[in-house]
């Protein structure tokens, strides 16, 4: 009885977030197995594997993948690398500090499409870009980013968008860092650098940890920057899996492939994720 | 207050809702400039229709082709006026999925441009009332050409267009010869692709609907085209789309455009127009044929076949199209932003004229346009710059992609169209146009 009272008042919200969890799945694992064309609402039939079959075959697929893990390995890099520099930097109290906070923070809240128009037109057209610009002032031929580079601008687009995001977890982190223990260790003759590796980063360990997951999350969808900028790039230079299930079947309107593409989307998350808790968790305690 | 009372109020409450209620139409409608004016003078619509209230819903192009397929795919029922393109309309029209269209005697139904209405019927059935066409046509600088001594004529070639283009080139100077779409997309870089292959004789598909990728037109075409932009064009073409290159022709950088007919409008504003008082018009270049150089386009508005305000829906579209609406726009804002490409009545209104120069270029192209009858060989799908089937899309991005690719030196043009040609063969075999 009285561990049943427990369990019995959890169950509702235990059962309401499995169901949400559930319903999707199975419908989604079920669409991945029939034919589902939108439209073509006649022909609706078990085809098996077929339409994973039909997605894997892609000549794209093996470049979509591994544009995909690109992506994710250049930003979650930048970003982490970038937004701990950042948060040191700005640690320090110094005037006008929480004005450089708020700037340093803005570009997260930038919806991700104007983000890529801006990028695209203001700083990487080769003509009239602000890159362009300097190039050519500084006597050097301007770069094509989109056509020459196009991973690397998606990349850079996308990295300069989720810096602050890594930079306010880590400059929050930083705000628990024990300050005794830093001076203790600067008295004690510790160079910066043995601050850093020492102190630091090893107080920052778990808030990286929470970083690279929910980028991993996130940034395996990205699709915004690429649709409106290069459009899955020369080629498919910068088409990652989510554009690829865009292209092959959204645009179709075919439920089917959709279906059992984001299913081998999540395969692919899982494994990723499961090779990121090896590395991150093993240096948690 | 006792229940038999409360109950009375209540009844009485919901039957003066019930006998009140207005007939609620919502539009699902595209983010351009002239929808949006027309949700401005949706006022004097509902003045003239007391019982009728229109509601808009407002979305980019591409977001609303996906919610307005999913609605009528699944019959949802959200919209009973979508706004849908001549892409959609034959179709959706065969499915059975459009509202036939019958407008009254006052409407003139004759007076629409014929090209436009045939590309928006099915078996001679009306679907879609358009209320934006456009075709395609060559923009050019004159004062450059003037200066290397050319006088184009109004049906050029694309040799004469090229030998132009290698005149008044000149990058030191910031002057482009020739600026082209080149931005993957079955609207983008696809629409002027498939029109510079037609009138090289080409077509997407032959009468057994096997794509035709790799034929001699195709080849011709986009060596031409590679070799063309590359020599004559600007830098980062490939990621080049109709915004891109408005911006770059209003800053004087282009010498010649071949875009959507609307553009013309655009580029000699002089408020946006750094060379408004330069440009000339001429009709789309030709190569073997004349036959689908020049595209032709509609926005148009349609009922879904599962609406239940049939009846408010077709007084509305005929209101928002009609040769009277056009005059409102004229009179509230201006005959330059009038929607053009739909009436010949507008192009015999000497204000409208007035005020658009491209009028008469602009009329001779989608005059010419016959989305029936595009390809020099024999094609089994309507269209000038796609194809009417729900494939195309997919294709289409598909192809364009390999396209950009060839223009950006990734991959040689016969290795981009033999890939385009695998992916055209992998959709149609899987949608089942062929074993």
């Amino acid at each position: 009885m009285n561990r049943f009272l427990p369990r019995a008042l959890l169950a509702p919200a235990v059962v309401t977030l499995f169901l949400w969890m559930i319903v999707p799945l199975l419908m989604t694992i079920y669409f991945s197995v029939i034919r589902y064309n939108l439209m073509q609402p006649g022909e609706v039939g078990f085809i098996g594997l077929e339409n994973y079959q039909y997605f894997l075959t892609d000549p794209s697929f093996g470049t979509a993948i591994v544009n995909t893990l690109m992506l994710l390995a250049s930003v979650i890099a930048i970003t982490v690398i970038g937004g701990v520099a950042l948060a040191l930097l700005i640690d320090e109290p110094f005037p006008g500090r929480a004005l450089v906070r708020v700037l340093l923070i803005s570009p997260f809240f930038v919806m991700p499409t104007v983000n890529a128009l801006l990028w695209k037109h203001m700083m990487m057209n080769p003509i009239y870009g602000v890159f362009a610009q300097v190039s050519r002032f500084l006597g050097v031929q301007p770069v094509d980013w989109m056509t020459d580079l196009p991973l690397f601008s998606v990349i850079l687009m996308v990295a300069w968008q989720w810096l602050p995001f890594a930079t306010l977890i880590f400059v929050t982190a930083l705000q628990s860092m024990n300050r005794e223990q830093l001076e203790a260790a600067r008295m004690d003759g510790a160079t910066y650098l043995q601050q850093l590796r020492y102190l630091y980063v090893p107080h920052l360990g778990r808030s990286i940890a929470v970083v690279i997951m929910i980028e991993m999350i996130f940034l395996m969808s990205i699709f915004a920057e690429i649709y409106t900028t290069t459009g899955g790039g020369p080629g498919d230079a910068s088409t990652n899996l989510a554009f690829l299930i865009f292209k092959q079947a959204l645009l179709n309107f075919d439920a089917g492939v959709a279906s059992a593409g984001a299913l081998l989307a999540i395969v692919l998350a899982n494994i990723v994720a499961i090779f990121l808790i090896r590395m991150i968790g093993k240096n948690l305690d | 207050m006792n229940l038999r009372s409360a109950f009375a109020l209540a009844f009485g409450l919901a039957v003066a809702g019930v006998s009140n209620a207005a007939t609620e139409l919502v539009i699902a409608t595209v983010n351009n400039g002239h929808m949006i004016e027309m949700q401005k003078l949706t006022k004097f619509f509902e003045q003239a229709n007391p019982d009728i209230k229109v509601k808009w819903v407002t979305l980019e192009e591409g977001v609303l082709r996906q919610r307005v397929t999913t609605d009528i795919a699944t019959k949802g029922g959200q919209f009973d006026i979508m706004t849908i393109g001549m892409y959609e309309t034959p179709i959706w029209g065969k499915k059975g999925w459009l509202q036939e269209l019958k407008p009254d005697a006052a409407y003139d139904v004759d007076d629409l441009l014929p090209s436009i209405r045939q590309g928006l019927s099915v078996d001679g059935k009306l679907y879609a009332a358009p209320f934006y066409g456009e075709s395609s046509m060559l923009m050019y600088r004159k004062d450059l050409a003037d200066k290397a001594g050319v006088k184009l004529s109004d049906h050029p070639t694309w040799a004469q267009v090229k030998d132009l283009a290698a005149k008044i080139h000149n990058p030191q100077a910031g002057v482009y010869g020739i600026c082209l779409r080149g931005k993957p997309g079955w609207g983008d870089n696809m629409a002027f692709l498939t029109t510079l292959v037609n009138t090289n004789g080409g077509q997407w598909f032959d009468m057994s609907w096997k794509p035709q990728l790799e034929s001699k037109p195709w080849k011709d075409a986009i060596n031409f085209y590679v070799d063309l932009l590359n020599k004559y064009g600007p830098p980062g073409s490939s990621a080049n789309s109709f915004n891109e290159i408005l911006a770059l022709y209003n800053e004087g950088k282009c010498g010649m455009w071949v875009d959507a007919t609307i553009a013309a409008s655009f580029i000699t504003d002089p408020k946006q127009s750094k060379v408004a008082d330069k440009v000339g018009f001429a009709q789309a270049p030709v190569a073997v044929t004349p036959k689908g150089a020049n595209w032709l386009w509609a926005w148009a508005l349609a009922i879904p076949a599962g609406s239940k305000n049939q009846e408010a829906a077709q007084k509305f579209i005929a209101w928002a199209t009609s040769k009277d609406y056009v005059k409102l726009v004229g009179k509230e804002t201006g005959w330059g932003s009038v929607p053009t490409g739909t009436r010949k009545s507008t192009y015999t209104n000497p204000d409208f004229l007035k005020a658009a120069k491209f009028a008469d270029a602009e009329k001779k192209a989608i005059d010419s346009a016959n989305p029936n009858d595009s390809t020099l060989p024999k094609s089994p799908y309507v269209g000038v710059q796609y194809a009417a089937i729900p494939e195309f899309q997919a294709i289409g991005i598909a192809v364009g992609q390999q396209m950009s690719a060839a223009l950006a030196g990734k991959v040689s043009v016969d290795q981009a169209l033999k890939t385009s040609e695998n992916a055209a063969d992998r959709e149609m075999k899987k949608a089942g146009y062929y074993k």
